[in-house]
């Protein structure tokens, strides 16, 4: 807890872009370990894959596309502290009437909660609690931050689009061709390393009925391996795996599926995301439920993922054909 | 089908702005994203009629009952608002072809669509839904999409204010979003009518009154209440002319049924009014941001500009009418919602059509356009007209409740106030009268003709809809009193 006060401060403080980075990715795990501290494994795993990971690496991307430091500032905001020391203070104040950590008469333990404990295995019949409430009790929500998601994906891509902007002849240069040749051993270790990312991956997509994961850690997993990929190997050869209008049309095929689980439970005479309905007994359809919509959010967030690493690349690169145009 | 209605309400252009993806032709999107649309109007139609018939529809998600799950709860509030924001979309998309044709480079309409269908989505699933948590869902997506909406304007200055509208936004989503946390933590359920229930035995914490100060605070920022509405000018005035309409006639509607529905529904009114001095303090700040806005108008000389900063201050009419927290008070406001609704899409259409012949929409280039473009500045008129507040307008209707729901309480001084910043509105909309009819057209604009069609249906539609609802007051008025009377009804059973 303290780590993580120190590292704020730090991060605030210090204007060297690049460490401020790395200090937020340090962030993101110490806040993952302090969940893990406080009993939220499946929380403690998003943080751990999301902040730590895959937001550091669309950071450093962004700062390659600009500057390392940060502009001087001049004005002493002070009106801005008050504010957020007055946020701050209210916070506080808010907390001197909530119940005790662990106290087991707490609001929250005994209203809802209990259902969601002693009932899930029977209702959903799926191991982890957290899967249950997130994929079937409060499907619709899961399905929301979905389309948040695929939202941000194609509002990356409306605005740095650089698909068919110039006469795509000349093939560009393309974002660290150059590594080729220079980095044998980080290529050859990660080259070794990717296959296990995906398998990990997809263990985590499979197994996030039992244990700690499901669609969103699989997703980034599995993007942070391509994107390693490209940082290694350069955009170019990746292009030829992946391309930008396919990702596009995966993320979307992502949402649609989720959508038609709902879709087909409607039709088949349940309330929508209603998967008791879907096979012949309700824990079956449960299982087929959650299985697919799991599916969708990791297909989705996996291609949001790489669309948008993929846009910010490419943006890089246009620059740097851009500036060796002017060079000639 | 019918049972299903509520769902489909969100899961039509949910599902749309995936589909346009697949669709490569920017037209046939468009017309997609049309019917998409068109259809969940058609939706919120029935759905409003069934709600009125027959009280409120609750549909349950997943088939999961209400606490445990998530649930829709459609009322006569917010059945009112779908009607709304499907409505405005609708209409606003006819003209969206054309529009964005000039405005936005030609492999970027697809992505338009699918982020214009996507807002629409989070808005409405915003209204429709009866969790406090699935609120802040729906309103990432709809702010998300909007941020990207604004940014697509072709000015460069759109991308510096879609980040200010992002950082902002973003903070109030936050707050909301700390402010629902802390109720979960006090009460153990996310459900609004169960919140409501639960809250009462709680309300004495501390823990609960932050919350309520986060919540409010969240959503007067989203609501561009003053002094919080520094995001709005310039996100209005830089986004592409259908995103300024869209988000005009609708966004702020949403944050603005928020308000509503967690004072009253949520926390319930006795609640809301009595632990913060809330009567006084929306009072005092939407009388400020009627004067500031309009004064703050009457200088631009951008006119999206100009009614960008008039929004703030029909914003501080519609606080005003809250704040009074009667039903003729709550009726005026509801009716303010649609009735702003009504005149902004049509002025910010008009605009959009000056903006499509002429490239530009300083006042100055507004020279003579009465000659050239004369039924779009007829538009222009009607709907400026209307923001004041003539007789046998929209706008006449809803200040007349207002001034009369103060004078129930005896508040003559803010009517008189009222009436004050209604001559102010009158000024900016004269300016823009004034230069469009009494001045000769500017060489450079000698060949501008009249506005396509596919401008001016929506438009007209708009204003003949700000004149026929001036005159029959019945659909609006009924249904905005039926709401605010239940809203008032229902907090009395809740606490006594």
């Amino acid at each position: 807890m303290a780590l993580l006060v120190v590292i704020a401060i730090e991060i605030a403080r210090l204007k060297d872009l690049f460490a401020v980075v790395m200090l937020i990715g340090i962030y993101g795990l110490v806040s993952a370990s302090f969940f893990v501290v406080m009993d939220a494994v499946d929380v403690a795993f998003t943080e751990a894959s999301v902040g730590a990971g895959i937001s550091t690496l669309l950071m450093l991307v962004v700062i390659s596309l600009t500057q390392r430091s940060e502009h001087p500032v001049r004005h002493r905001p002070f009106g801005a502290l008050l504010v957020v020391m007055l946020t701050g203070g209210m916070l506080i104040y808010g907390t001197l009437d909530m119940p005790y950590v662990g106290a087991g008469d707490a609001p929250i333990h005994i209203h809802i909660a209990p259902r969601y404990l002693n009932d899930s295995m029977q209702e959903v019949g799926v191991a982890n609690v957290v899967t249950a409430v997130l994929a079937s009790y409060r499907a619709f929500d899961t399905f929301g931050e979905l389309v948040v998601i695929f939202t941000a994906g194609v509002g990356v891509s409306a605005l740095l689009m650089t698909v068919g902007r110039r006469g795509d002849k000349k093939p560009a240069v393309a974002i660290n061709d150059s590594m080729h040749k220079q980095q044998l051993i980080l290529r050859i270790v990660s080259k070794m390393m990717l296959p296990f990312i995906m398998l990990f991956a997809f263990y985590v997509q499979f197994h996030g009925d039992y244990g700690p994961g499901g669609g969103f850690q699989a997703g980034v997993i599995f993007a942070a391996a391509i994107i390693l990929y490209t940082l290694l190997f350069g955009l170019t050869s990746a292009r030829r795996v992946i391309n930008q209008t396919v990702s596009q049309l995966v993320a979307a095929f992502g949402v649609l599926l989720y959508g038609s689980v709902g879709l087909v439970s409607l039709l088949n005479g349940g309330n929508f995301l209603d998967y008791n309905v879907l096979a012949s007994n309700p824990i079956g359809g449960q299982h087929l439920g959650i299985l697919l919509i799991e599916l969708g959010v990791g297909i989705t967030v996996a291609s949001v993922m790489i669309t948008i690493f993929f846009n910010f690349a490419g943006r890089k690169e246009l620059q740097k054909s851009t500036s060796e145009n002017k060079g000639t | 089908m019918l049972a299903h209605l509520p769902i489909l309400q969100v899961i039509v252009p949910l599902i749309g702005a995936p589909v346009c993806v697949l669709l490569s032709r920017a037209r046939l999107v468009w017309l997609f994203a049309l019917i998409v649309s068109g259809l969940s109007f058609i939706v919120s139609a029935l759905l409003l009629q069934q709600v009125l018939m027959s009280g409120t529809v609750i549909y349950e998600l997943g088939g999961w009952d209400a606490p445990w799950g998530i649930e829709y709860r459609i009322d006569k509030l917010n059945g009112f608002l779908l009607l709304i924001i499907s409505a405005m979309s609708t209409l606003v998309l006819f003209a969206a072809q054309t529009s964005i044709n000039k405005e936005i480079p030609a492999e970027k309409h697809t992505h338009f669509y699918i982020l214009y269908l996507l807002s629409l989505t989070g808005m409405l699933g915003v209204v429709v839904t009866g969790d406090a948590f699935n609120v802040f869902v729906f309103l990432e997506i709809s702010s998300l999409s909007s941020y990207a909406l604004i940014a697509l304007g072709k000015d460069r200055r759109a991308l510096w204010a879609a980040y200010q509208y992002l950082i902002l936004g973003t903070i109030g989503a936050t707050f909301i979003l700390i402010g629902i946390g802390l109720m979960y933590q006090m009460t153990g359920t996310l459900n609004m009518a169960d919140l409501a229930a639960r809250l009462p035995e709680v309300a004495q914490t501390k823990t609960v009154f932050t919350a309520f100060a986060f919540v409010i605070t969240g959503i007067c920022l989203k609501l561009a209440l003053f002094p919080l509405h520094l995001w709005l000018p310039n996100a209005y005035t830089y986004a592409p002319s259908i995103v300024t309409a869209f988000l005009a006639a609708t966004a702020t509607k949403v944050a603005f049924y928020l308000l509503i529905r967690f004072t009253y529904s949520v926390f319930g009114g006795s609640f809301s009014f009595t632990t913060l001095p809330l009567q006084f303090l929306f009072m005092t700040l939407g009388l400020l941001g009627i004067f500031v806005g309009s004064i703050a108008a009457i200088y631009q000389t951008n006119v999206k500009q100009i009614f960008a900063y008039s929004s703030i201050a029909q914003i501080g009419y519609m606080v005003i009418g809250f704040s009074i927290s009667s039903v003729t008070g709550l009726t005026a406001a509801l009716l303010h919602i649609f009735n702003h609704a009504l005149m902004k899409g049509a002025l910010f259409l008009a605009l959009g059509a000056v903006m499509y012949r002429i490239g530009s929409v300083q006042i100055n280039q507004f020279q003579g356009l009465g000659q050239q473009m004369p039924l779009t500045m007829a538009a222009i008129l009607v709907a400026g007209l209307s923001l004041i507040g003539m007789p046998l307008t929209v706008g006449f209707v809803s200040k007349w409740y207002l001034l009369s729901a103060l004078i129930e309480k005896g508040w003559w001084p803010v009517a008189l106030l009222i009436l004050i910043g209604s001559l102010l509105t009158l000024v900016y909309v004269w300016k823009i009268v004034e230069i469009a009819y009494f001045k000769p057209s500017l060489s450079t604009n000698s060949t501008v003709i009249e506005a396509p069609l596919a401008f001016l249906i929506p438009i007209w539609l708009l204003v003949i809809a700000n004149i026929y609802f001036g005159v029959d007051t019945r659909l609006s008025v009924e249904v905005a009193h039926a709401a605010s009377e239940s809203l008032l009804q229902a907090q009395g059973q809740v606490r006594p």
